[in-house]
């Protein structure tokens, strides 16, 4: 399934600058899979050796937080839009 | 209402109808005002609970000076009960935080040191921690002092509960997390199948700077096991839903406020019936120079998202 992936600025090095690339696949954990071909190092830096999302990194499914969902197993459909971003807080 | 002084005047906020934003007549949808407090905002709560604890515990003494990484409430909240209290008071701030922010810390004779817009309230924080060594300072820190969720554990969530007893969802921002882990934990124990939903600002780049994936955060007191779901929203979206509470409803509340709103209809779309709780954790008057209610929506958007809307 084709979908746009928002990229966070810190990892633009990755993608030669780019905010939004394509990506595919069924799930998050595919499409990351999928980026890591194009973008190779990109995959290390968000998912951790257990195959587990990164603490401080979140990932999200047409806005919603794929940590309350399905984690990196979340399934995406065609047009779906993936971001990531870093964790941060307010207050 | 009668107290003894403004701190008494602290929570027991309104929680009024705004059916009119309801994407559906079965679902009902609720805003807590929380821009009534003293200082126009939810964290009146949690300043006078923080600074009461410390004052029980024997942590804060006469002598010792109240400093706190803040985006700008905290610091203005903790800044007034300082001053009602007696005690000296210095905020780390974003120094893109909006120009009302840092005229209320003034009034309210708070001290002000500023971090760099570029790091947000992370970098805030890295900046308080290193002057918090001095024993001097009292440091309440927000993000990990337990008498943060318990003040909306024993008021906010309490007060939803004896106001709206058949509650169905909570909806939120998500700060320091104190808010949906207090009041969270409230309404799950009152009705153990409340949902609690996060909505959480999508910042703009500056906001999220450079930095590192490695060196983020999660505030210590933030339960993620009450949390059911977790919303980004967009400044163009908060912005949008801050006006419309405006115009439809005529409640003149902060962009975060619009945010929660934005997040509450998408979860009331899903419904069949429902009585969700927004809560509205600041008053607009801190926002208005960014002239989010006037002019172009891109503009205001893309101003809004340049500085400290959370």
């Amino acid at each position: 399934m084709p979908v746009r992936v928002k990229v966070p600025s810190v990892l633009r090095t990755h993608t030669g600058g780019e905010g939004q690339v394509d990506g595919d696949g069924t799930t998050v954990r595919e499409v990351l899979e999928d980026l890591e071909t194009r973008y190779p190092g990109i995959r290390a830096r968000l998912v951790t050796g257990d195959g587990a999302l990164h603490r401080f990194v979140n990932v999200y499914v047409n806005d919603e937080d794929v940590r309350y969902l399905g984690s990196l197993e979340t399934e995406v459909g065609d047009g779906d839009v993936v971001s990531i971003l870093p964790a941060v807080a307010g207050g | 209402m009668r107290a003894d002084d403004i701190l008494g005047a602290v929570g027991n906020t309104p929680l009024v109808g705004i059916q009119r934003l309801s994407p559906r007549p079965s679902v009902r949808l609720w805003a807590k005002l929380e821009g009534q407090n003293p200082t126009g905002s939810l964290k009146d709560r949690i300043a006078v609970a923080m600074i009461e604890e410390a004052e029980r515990s024997g942590d804060l003494t006469p002598d010792r000076t109240i400093l706190e990484p803040t985006s700008g409430n905290t610091g203005i909240a903790l800044a007034l009960v300082a001053r009602r209290k007696g005690y000296r008071m210095l905020a780390v701030l974003p120094d893109n935080a909006s120009e009302e922010r840092v005229r209320l810390l003034e009034l309210y004779g708070a001290e002000i040191v500023s971090s760099p817009a570029d790091k947000g309230t992370n970098g805030a924080i890295e900046v308080a921690r290193r002057l918090a060594e001095d024993p001097r300072y009292f440091m309440p820190f927000q993000y990990g002092n337990p008498a943060n969720p318990r003040a909306h554990y024993e008021g906010t969530g309490a007060e939803i509960v004896r106001d709206l007893p058949e509650v169905t969802h909570l909806v939120a921002g998500l700060g320091t997390g104190g808010t949906l882990t207090g009041a969270g934990r409230r309404l799950k124990e009152h009705r153990p199948d409340v949902v609690v939903v996060a909505a959480e600002p999508e910042l703009g780049d500056l906001v999220y700077g450079l930095r590192s994936l490695d060196e983020g955060f999660i505030p210590p007191i933030l339960d993620e096991s009450v949390l059911d779901r977790k919303l980004l929203v967009s400044a163009e979206d908060a912005v949008r839903a801050t006006r419309e509470l405006a115009q439809r409803e005529g409640i003149f509340a902060g962009i975060s406020s619009g945010a929660v709103l934005h997040t509450a209809r998408r979860v009331a779309e899903g419904l069949d019936e429902g009585d969700v709780v927004c809560l509205l954790a600041d008053g607009g008057w801190k926002y208005l120079s960014t002239r989010a209610w006037t002019g172009d929506l891109d503009r205001a958007a893309d101003e809004v998202g340049q500085t400290l809307w959370w």
